[in-house]
């Protein structure tokens, strides 16, 4: 039982003490989370963005990333789309007994390399471990917390007739690639898991011009669960084309097999961006020049009418109504 | 060949859209069979794309929607079973019965997992020998076969806690059916392709020339839907009712011989009970004789209560293709995807989902 995570892992004992020093602060080492005092405490000055999320993702491990590499990416991209540069983060996790201690080291390790490439550090944590049946091996909870830069104001509700309608890539690649892992479900498949952390890419948008109107990461509930927000929200109109959406083959694919539109699929390393006309070219080549925005594209506008409706041309040139996402997608029967 | 985009690409589709508008000149109204093809439908606004002569209404062909209340009684009865084991398709855990859903019993304690393949259901029972495993046997003659194969499996391998439901439809019965109400009037069906990869398209030539319906089986691609239409409209112009196959990468006319075999092995034809249709003539699949010790309904003494239907939903006008989702008091208001009242808002095939999804006024 050596190599598993025990109840008394988390009792907050010496076998606690030893967990969170081999396991977190050796792959997590900064000089905030080494002092480990009750709080991580440091200075901060100008607008700041705070934002918590929960990880709950099964399997834990999936192409492309895990539950870790996740609860980083999500949060510092709920702060990137604020327009704040992410700077601190807490982690917090709660383990089901028996999960091998391997396991989490490789997870500890994806947190790792997920907030050095975002440019965060982690400042302060906890860990629960509690009965076989009451978690599902692994929750996480991340909060975080960024600066606005001067002059950048960022919101839902700040759409305009005319703003451009900016994507960062294929949609659906996360959900995809989470799906093909599921028990029961298991089929193969090529692609990863499009998780990612978007405060690099935020940062060169924003250099590219500061007049953004809105940010929003499409993850659950998809691409048109986030435009239907911004949509109401503003209180706008968006008009979108079917044609100019970009979604792999594969993820096609397996939408078919499975019943589900691509357009609700999961992402966890795409953005929406809407930008006013005059800077949206500007802000495309931008993202274009970035890793995780080389496949950008511009798939619609705002309009005045039909306020809080997501309208789409088809390829067959007709329109229709893009709603919210229902539910959780089910599997369909034939 | 990429057997997706190839079949969306818009300057065919024009090309189809075109052929269709030069040489339609009747009133007709066809009938897409299957919940499939209605949400492609509606997904790429074809009904909008055709001319205005042409009208298209929904069929039965969602297994979910066409499910009785008292079967689904039995099965949420089943899953309140101690002892008992549920294995789904995931369609199946929002819809409402009489009284509760298999969503709602979940809630309370039961044990329904949600599976992708029978196989994985036969999995689970043979992981727990302790416990009775049910397999909600839905679907039509798409789905059949690979239950029958599970059972047969089940008897190969001693796997002696599993169990089916059997809830099976049969499409050309029920078209018949209808049909025979003189309650509908078309002039065109498009034929469900997925089931007819497993029957062919065979059994619908008495559509054809009993009826002198003319007869397409689809893919459900916008193209294949398209071309089908177009196919249809040349019989409709031309004053012919034959059975065609537009989906021929997916159908042979005598459909799936080894699928059929195994079906014809486990089960026979019965009569069965549909939402809004009653009792239809060898229209269901029950096992036979020597399958009986699978059989859940012979295994557990199932009693779910008296059935009944929720009031005001006209599911079952609908699905006989009498009414349209628009024509329904509660549609938009009382019954919702968030808040369905009867089952065609709750499966992605129900045509009141795809209507309240997709359907909606572009304008203003």
């Amino acid at each position: 039982m050596k190599d598993k995570i025990l109840l008394v892992h988390g009792s907050g004992g010496r076998l606690a003490h030893e967990l969170v020093e081999k396991s977190f602060l050796k792959a997590l080492d900064n000089p905030l989370l080494a002092k480990l005092d009750d709080s991580a405490v440091f200075e901060l000055r100008g607008r700041l963005a705070f934002t918590t999320d929960s990880y709950v993702v099964s399997p834990i491990f999936f192409p492309g990333g895990d539950i870790g590499k996740l609860a980083v990416c999500g949060t510092v991209n709920d702060l990137a789309m604020s327009g704040a540069k992410p700077l601190y983060l807490s982690l917090s996790l709660i383990i089901e007994e028996g999960l091998p201690k391997s396991e989490l080291n490789v997870i500890v390790d994806s947190i790792h390399k997920a907030a050095e490439e975002a440019g965060v550090e982690i400042v302060t944590g906890d860990t629960k471990v509690v009965h076989r049946g009451s978690a599902d091996k692994l929750f996480i909870n991340t909060a975080g917390i960024g600066i606005i830069p001067d002059g950048v104001d960022i919101s839902g509700s700040n759409a305009r007739p005319g703003d451009k309608v900016l994507l960062n890539g294929p949609i659906g690649d996360h959900g995809i690639a989470v799906v093909s892992q599921r028990e029961g479900l298991s089929f193969s498949t090529q692609l990863e898991s499009d998780c990612a952390p978007l405060g690099g890419l935020v940062a060169d948008m924003l250099a590219a011009s500061a007049n953004i109107h809105c940010l929003r990461d499409p993850t659950r509930g998809g691409l048109a669960t986030t435009l239907n927000e911004l949509a109401s929200q503003s209180k706008v109109g968006i008009r979108i084309e079917e044609e100019k959406i970009p979604v792999r083959e594969q993820v096609l694919g397996a939408c078919e097999m499975l019943g589900f539109d691509p357009l609700y699929v999961a992402n966890e390393g795409k953005l929406v961006a809407l930008v006013p006309a005059k800077d949206a070219e500007a802000v495309l080549k931008a993202m274009r020049r970035n890793r995780y925005g080389e496949e950008a594209t511009i798939i619609g506008e705002v309009v005045a009418e039909g306020k809080g409706r997501v309208v789409m041309k088809t390829i067959l040139g007709t329109s229709r109504i893009v709603d919210m996402l229902t539910g959780d997608p089910l599997p369909r029967i034939c | 060949m990429k057997y997706i985009t190839e079949f969306r690409r818009p300057d065919l589709a024009e090309k189809l859209l075109s052929q269709i508008k030069r040489r339609s000149r009747s009133q007709a109204r066809i009938m897409e069979f299957c919940g499939g093809h209605t949400v492609t439908i509606f997904r790429y606004g074809i009904r909008q794309a055709l001319p205005a002569n042409l009208e298209m209404v929904s069929g039965p062909g969602c297994p979910i929607c066409v499910t009785a209340n008292a079967d689904l009684d039995k099965a949420i009865a089943l899953a309140r079973t101690p002892g008992v084991i549920i294995a789904t398709f995931g369609d199946m855990l929002r819809v409402p019965g009489s009284r509760s859903s298999l969503q709602e019993v979940m809630a309370e304690g039961a044990d329904v997992r949600m599976v992708y393949s029978t196989m994985d259901a036969l999995q689970i029972a043979e992981e727990t020998p302790d416990k009775s495993v049910v397999f909600l046997g839905i679907g039509f003659e798409t789905t059949a076969p690979t239950i029958a194969a599970s059972i047969l499996q089940a008897g190969d391998r001693g796997i002696g806690n599993y169990y089916v439901l059997s809830m099976h439809k049969l499409c050309p019965p029920v078209i018949r059916a209808i049909l025979d109400s003189g309650e509908v009037n078309l002039q065109g069906l498009i034929c469900p392709g997925h089931v007819c990869a497993v029957i062919g398209s065979d059994p619908w030539e008495s559509v054809a020339s009993k009826y002198g319906i003319p007869c397409v089986v689809s893919g459900f691609e916008p193209l294949d839907v398209l071309q089908s239409v177009s196919m249809l409209v040349d019989q409709i112009e031309s004053g012919e009712s034959r059975v065609e196959i537009a989906y021929r990468r997916g159908v042979q006319p005598g459909g799936n011989r080894q699928a059929l075999k195994l079906m014809e092995q486990v089960f026979e034809p019965c009569p069965a009970q549909w939402r809004g249709m009653g009792e239809v003539p060898d229209s269901g699949l029950r096992l036979r004789e020597e399958y009986r010790r699978f059989d859940a309904e012979h295994a557990f003494d199932i009693a779910p209560g008296p059935a009944y239907e929720p009031k005001g939903c006209i599911c079952g006008d609908i699905l006989r293709g009498v009414k349209t989702p628009a024509e329904c008091r509660l549609f938009g208001k009382t019954c919702t995807p968030e808040h369905p009242v009867g089952p065609c808002m709750v499966s992605s095939e129900g045509s009141c989902s795809a209507h309240y999804l997709y359907g909606g006024d572009v304008e203003g």
